[in-house]
């Protein structure tokens, strides 16, 4: 049953950019794990580490894709999902030190017993289980991305409003995740992880194999984005971007499809974030800054919105840059290379890097089928708002 | 006058929309019988799109009743549920989806399961195929199936839509200024189309252009100031003198 949707979504393109990713996945670890420190091939492991990070980076660009190219959504508070996703990850981490703690409690994380708690609130309960974890890491951001759409999406809260909102969401839990009452180790968040399933964090080989599961769950995420956008709910979701009217008046519940689309949305953003966490060993409430989300935002507009693969491309260049400014001389000026970036690709490539080369090619094999057979007229190709 | 127990396919009694105090609609009353075909004008802010806003859910009338098929309350539902019930709306400005294909567009339209979950999974049966090939025949545009709904011209973006309104299959058609901005010739061609689409369903024509008027030869309901003021024939209300009044200001 699932074997003709996969294989109508994977064309070409799609082939090569999974092909890539578990080229990837494969060769990064090999390269820091078999290949000697003295060979000019090894991978140094602050590189495997920083390589997965980035590749979360990739799968909260690709959720974002998905509203916002496909559906039309620009969520501007995206970042709040991958940081409820990391916290849930962080929970599962923090009971995993058990008694190695500075204060060396079998149960209390550290922050618990420094705020002179005596015992582990509620919702801490089960998370020292990771199936539980892994639960949470899906159901929380989902819950509140159904939740918030819920109400958001029926009452027709379309455009910049609902990005206003989304932001306003993402800035009240980052308030909220500063409290110390709150639970979750206030402004130093969660951190000094040891293990992960029994093997420390820390370790080559771990870091390693958290690449590759970085690299997996990125292509897991893009063959669920493609079958579903190659789908006629992907059609629908166009239809809806382009003309939300139009669409309702034809019988479609346009609620509806933009809950699921932007619960799923949310669900993805919340396994990067849980990915992430163990590779940069640390959460903290400043992962809910409305200018995270701005910024992956950019991504997907310097990539090329309403292409998958541009989303991930984007979120990578952008981060790699990043790493390149902010280490070194220029770091003073990296929000300005970053705002102008923004400007840049908004003036002079409207349909970002992906996008610009898809329309380019297409116009150039129209006017090959103009020469041969006569008159093809060239769609009027042109994002969304 | 109780609406249940008539055989009026679309019934407005004493409906009032205001927005911001201005009346938009005012007590205004109106009955269409099943595969009638009529047409109502009136000249700027008559109210004609507010009444067509009232009938598909887009707008809720402050004041009277508006019923389809005799048992369903229109005041009470939504766009989703009353496109559901058979009504289908076309826009003043052209609306299809540009970044569809115009074989795309038809199929989004075709009457069929709506909902989310069945159209993650769906695929096209024979039956569709079919019903598609036919609805290209009516619209003749077969030749621009593979086209970006964007790239037609603005007479062949309004036949698409009049096409995605056929593959919902309505029981009532709401056609808003179906030939404004049209050549003559396509003018004469959408008359056409019409009068075909109203040997099986009802049709309601909201439209300036008198010409087009008269050459769909049809019943004719003046608008103004969101109430009726003249039916009949179009030589009747032509020659009612409150309609020349409106329309050529005192």
């Amino acid at each position: 049953m699932i074997a003709g949707p996969l294989l109508r979504s994977l064309d070409r393109g799609a082939t090569i950019f999974l092909a890539i990713v578990i080229a990837a996945a494969i060769l990064v670890p090999a390269l820091n794990l078999l290949v000697p420190a003295s060979s000019p091939l090894h991978v140094p492991t602050y590189l495997v580490s920083l390589f997965g990070k980035y590749v979360c980076f990739a799968l909260l660009a690709l959720s974002i894709d998905l509203i916002w190219g496909y559906c039309g959504i620009l969520s501007l508070g995206h970042g709040a999902f991958f940081a409820l996703g990391g916290y849930a990850m962080g929970m599962y981490l923090m009971r995993q030190i058990g008694t190695r703690g500075v204060y060396a409690h079998p149960i209390l994380p550290d922050f618990m017993v420094f705020l002179n708690w005596k015992e582990l609130p509620l919702y801490w309960y089960f998370f020292e289980w990771f199936a539980y974890a892994a639960l949470m890491i899906l159901l929380v951001p989902g819950a509140l991305a159904f939740v918030f759409g819920w109400f958001a999406f029926r009452s027709r809260v379309t455009g910049v409003y609902l990005s206003i909102i989304t932001q306003a969401m993402t800035f009240a839990l980052m308030l909220g995740f500063f409290r110390n009452n709150f639970g979750f180790g206030g402004n130093n968040g969660l951190t000094d992880f040891k293990d992960i399933f029994g093997f420390n964090v820390q370790s080559d080989a771990t870091r390693a194999a958290l690449f590759a599961s970085s690299c997996v769950a990125l292509a897991l995420g893009f063959i669920i984005c493609r079958m579903l956008v190659t789908s006629k709910f992907g059609k629908v979701l166009v239809a809806i971007r382009d003309a939300e009217a139009r669409t309702r008046f034809l019988g479609y519940r346009v609620e509806s499809y933009k809950l699921f689309v932007f619960t799923l949305s949310a669900c993805m953003a919340g396994v990067a974030g849980a990915i992430y966490v163990p590779q940069v060993g640390i959460i903290n409430p400043s992962e809910f800054a409305p200018a995270n989300s701005i910024e992956a935002v950019i991504w997907v507009a310097v990539g090329g919105r309403g292409t998958l693969t541009g989303a991930v491309l984007g979120a990578i260049l952008v981060n790699y840059a990043k790493t390149t400014f902010t280490t070194g001389l220029l770091a003073p000026y990296w929000l300005f290379v970053l705002g102008g970036l923004f400007v840049a690709v908004t003036l002079l490539l409207p349909r970002g890097i992906v996008g610009t080369i898809e329309h380019w090619w297409r116009t150039r094999r129209e006017y090959a089928a103009l020469r041969r057979n006569g008159p093809v007229r060239r769609p009027a190709a042109r994002p969304a708002e | 006058m109780d609406a249940r127990t008539t055989t009026t396919l679309l019934y407005l009694n004493g409906v009032t929309v205001s927005f911001d105090g201005f009346r938009a609609l005012n007590n205004l009353s109106l009955a269409v019988e099943p595969g009638e075909m009529r047409a109502i004008i009136g000249p700027n802010g008559a109210g004609k799109t507010t009444m067509m806003d009232v009938v598909t859910g887009k707008t809720r009338p402050d004041d009277g009743d508006v019923f389809f098929d005799g048992a369903f309350d229109l005041s009470r539902l939504d766009e989703t549920e009353i496109a559901e019930l058979g009504i289908g709306r076309k826009f003043q400005k052209p609306t299809v989806f540009d970044m569809h294909t115009v074989e795309d567009n038809l199929r989004l339209a075709l009457k069929g399961d709506r909902r989310a979950r069945s159209a993650i999974v769906w695929r096209e049966s024979a039956e569709e195929r079919t019903r598609i090939e036919r609805l290209f025949e009516t619209i003749r545009l077969t030749d621009a199936r593979d086209r970006f709904a964007g790239s037609l011209s603005h007479g062949q973006k309004q036949w698409l839509e009049i096409g995605m309104l056929l593959a919902q299959e309505p029981k009532l058609l709401l056609v808003d200024e179906p030939v404004a901005g049209m050549t003559d010739a396509e003018t004469e061609q959408t008359a056409r189309l019409l009068k075909e689409i109203n040997r099986d369903r009802t049709v309601v024509v909201v439209e300036h252009d008198m010409t087009f008027v008269r050459e769909l030869g049809v019943k004719v309901t003046v608008l103004h100031e969101g109430s009726v003021i003249a039916e009949g024939s179009i030589d009747q209300v032509s020659a009612n003198e409150r309609v020349i009044e409106v329309y050529l200001g005192r």
